[in-house]
């Protein structure tokens, strides 16, 4: 039910997010979607990739820090408050959202968010109990593939 | 000198026991007494001789302790131009040693013993041996250099004095050095505290633990270095090491040594007086601050030095010591005066940034202090690489690892500084002594 996410710190200045994503495209790694968290000194860039293991494995051969997280893809309708309904969900349980970012392509009449929780099981506990659709990697991957 | 305590058996030995337990007032007694007679002996010196005129003080000027203020300083600088021995205060022909400070930055300068400075140096360096675990029945192996550096000759005549053994095995050739300590059995090492790590990781490349070597004790100085540089001496080699400090210009090793509290070192003040001044306005730093040591000899007869600026930055103890000893403590030299910033009128040592570092797990050992001044105010960024142990995906926790590491410098060095997180392996490496500090004011200018 999870996706696991590679997180990689940056110094922010230019040139720095080439350098990483040249690396893994030389294996031929596509990346399903990225999100970058910066200040004006440094960035968290997000990447959720197919070939995770691999792509660690490439960004700490190359010296980068990089760190692996869960998070969960949660598709919503396509629609004036389709987030805000699944929030309310989130917020009635008392989930803390850590961040969130949209996926960058949608399914039929549906938009896909990944959400990084302090508490992953949790949340998707109580997603599935409101009837929300987690996306499982496998049909995420299928999916964008 | 008197041996009163009997007890070799006891861990907690005192070599000295009249000189090192003195109560703290007949100490203060015995150096102003001493510290006259110094004072009307080095004005034969030509320098001290015009610096005293110059200023219009003479051994009659000194009525109290506190008038030792009045005296000039005397710095590297001033034992350069008069070279070689300029500051001789006993006729040549009673030299009986001529030594020299390793001369990293130009001239060599020379300093000398009479044979009673060598037999006070001795002295010195046996108190320091025995509160270090040295005893009479012991085997030393010295790996220091012999020769015109003070460490190798002054340690071997200290462990004499205790009547101990000595193997005067030299600096080098560590393969050698490993072959004799198994041979021979030595409890005691004496080498700069890299060098002990030097033995431990040859040793391992013999295939051999180095915890098995036999010495229990180990004496280190001639360098600076940390209490993580102890630990990890002391439980590669298994052994107890202890800190030792003393700078040729004053004598050699013996200014201060570690009892087996390893809480400072005690400074033997029946020989020296040591202050700790701020180095730039030269006022006395407050009990417990860091501040650069100046140093007064009270008994050296061939060349003794009044006030001499050692540049090391460290902090003096008056607390007594569960060890018994009276005596003033010093910390571990923390840093040179030459590496002091000034950040808006605030005196800073890198160090107290590493300290403030140390106190956030992970944010070592890869730092840089950067300060420049892009307007009227000065500015400081400290660099710290990125690791593993300290990066989050989270931004939150990321600008709280910042604030954290602000903080503690706000806490130890009095500035507020801001912290630039960088990528692993930005920071410049250097092989030996790694350059902290780039100034760009001074690039400015």
């Amino acid at each position: 039910m999870k996706l696991q996410q590679l997180s990689l710190f940056l110094e922010n200045r230019p040139g720095q997010l080439g350098a990483p994503l040249e690396a893994i495209a030389a294996e031929d790694i596509n990346i399903l979607t990225l999100s970058l968290a910066d200040t004006a000194q440094f960035g968290i860039l997000r990447l959720i990739v197919r070939e995770w293991e691999q792509a660690k494995q490439i960004f700490e051969q190359g010296g980068w820090v990089v760190k692996q997280t869960e998070v969960v893809a949660v598709d919503v309708l396509d629609r004036p408050g389709g987030l805000a309904g699944a929030l309310a969900v989130l917020e009635a349980a008392e989930l803390n959202i850590e961040y969130m970012y949209a996926f960058s392509l949608r399914r039929d009449d549906k938009a896909i968010l990944i959400f990084r929780f302090e508490d992953p099981d949790r949340a998707i506990e109580v997603l599935l109990e409101h009837g929300l659709h987690v996306v499982e990697a496998e049909e995420l991957m299928r999916h964008v593939g | 000198m008197s041996n009163q305590d009997p007890d070799w058996s006891s861990e907690n030995r005192i070599w000295n026991r009249s000189a090192e337990t003195l109560p703290r007032e007949e100490i203060a007694a015995l150096q102003l007494e001493r510290l006259r007679a110094m004072v009307e002996r080095v004005a034969q010196v030509p320098f001290y001789r015009d610096q005293f005129k110059h200023a219009e003080i003479g051994p009659q000027s000194i009525r109290s302790l506190a008038d030792l203020r009045r005296l000039p300083f005397t710095t590297k600088d001033d034992l350069r131009r008069h070279q070689p021995l300029g500051f001789l205060a006993v006729p040549r022909k009673e030299l009986a040693r001529i030594h020299g400070s390793s001369g990293t930055t130009g001239v060599p300068t020379f300093v000398a013993y009479t044979a009673q400075d060598l037999r006070t140096w001795s002295e010195l360096c046996a108190r320091f041996l025995v509160a270090g675990g040295l005893r009479p029945a012991h085997t030393a192996q010295v790996a220091f250099g012999y020769g015109l550096f003070t460490g190798g000759f002054g340690l071997h005549y200290g462990i004499e004095r205790v009547g101990a053994a000595v193997i005067p095995a030299a600096a080098g050739n560590t393969r050698r050095q490993i072959d004799i300590m198994r041979e021979l059995t030595p409890e005691v090492l004496i080498c700069t505290p890299s060098y002990a790590l030097t033995i431990a990781d040859t040793a391992r490349e013999l295939g051999m633990d180095p915890a098995t070597l036999p010495m229990r004790y180990g004496h280190f100085g001639g360098e600076p270095w940390t209490e993580d540089m102890r630990r990890e001496i002391e439980d590669q080699l298994g052994l107890q090491a202890f800190n030792n400090y003393g700078l040729s210009e004053v004598f050699g090793p013996g200014v201060a040594g570690e009892c087996p509290l390893h809480d400072g070192m005690h400074i033997q003040e029946d020989h020296f007086i040591v202050e700790c001044l701020d180095p730039e306005t030269l006022e006395p730093v407050a009990e417990g601050e860091p501040g650069e040591l100046v140093i007064t000899n009270l008994t050296r007869e061939a060349t003794p030095l009044i006030r001499y600026r050692t540049r090391d930055i460290a902090r003096l103890y008056r607390e007594p010591c569960a060890c018994g000893r009276t005596t003033m403590r010093m910390s571990r030299v923390t840093g040179r005066t030459d590496d002091m910033l000034i950040i808006r009128g605030v005196n800073v040592f890198p160090s107290q940034i590493e300290e403030a570092l140390l106190r956030v797990e992970g944010t070592t050992p890869h730092y840089l202090i950067e300060v420049d001044r892009p307007g009227t105010l000065d500015e400081v960024h400290v660099k710290v690489e990125m690791r593993p142990e300290i990066f989050s995906d989270r931004m939150d926790r990321m600008q709280g690892l910042c604030e954290h590491i602000s903080r503690e410098i706000q806490t130890v060095a009095g500035i507020r500084a801001h912290v630039d997180l960088v990528e692993p392996r930005s920071i410049e490496r250097f092989v030996g002594k790694a350059r902290r500090v780039l100034d760009k004011r001074r690039l400015n200018d």
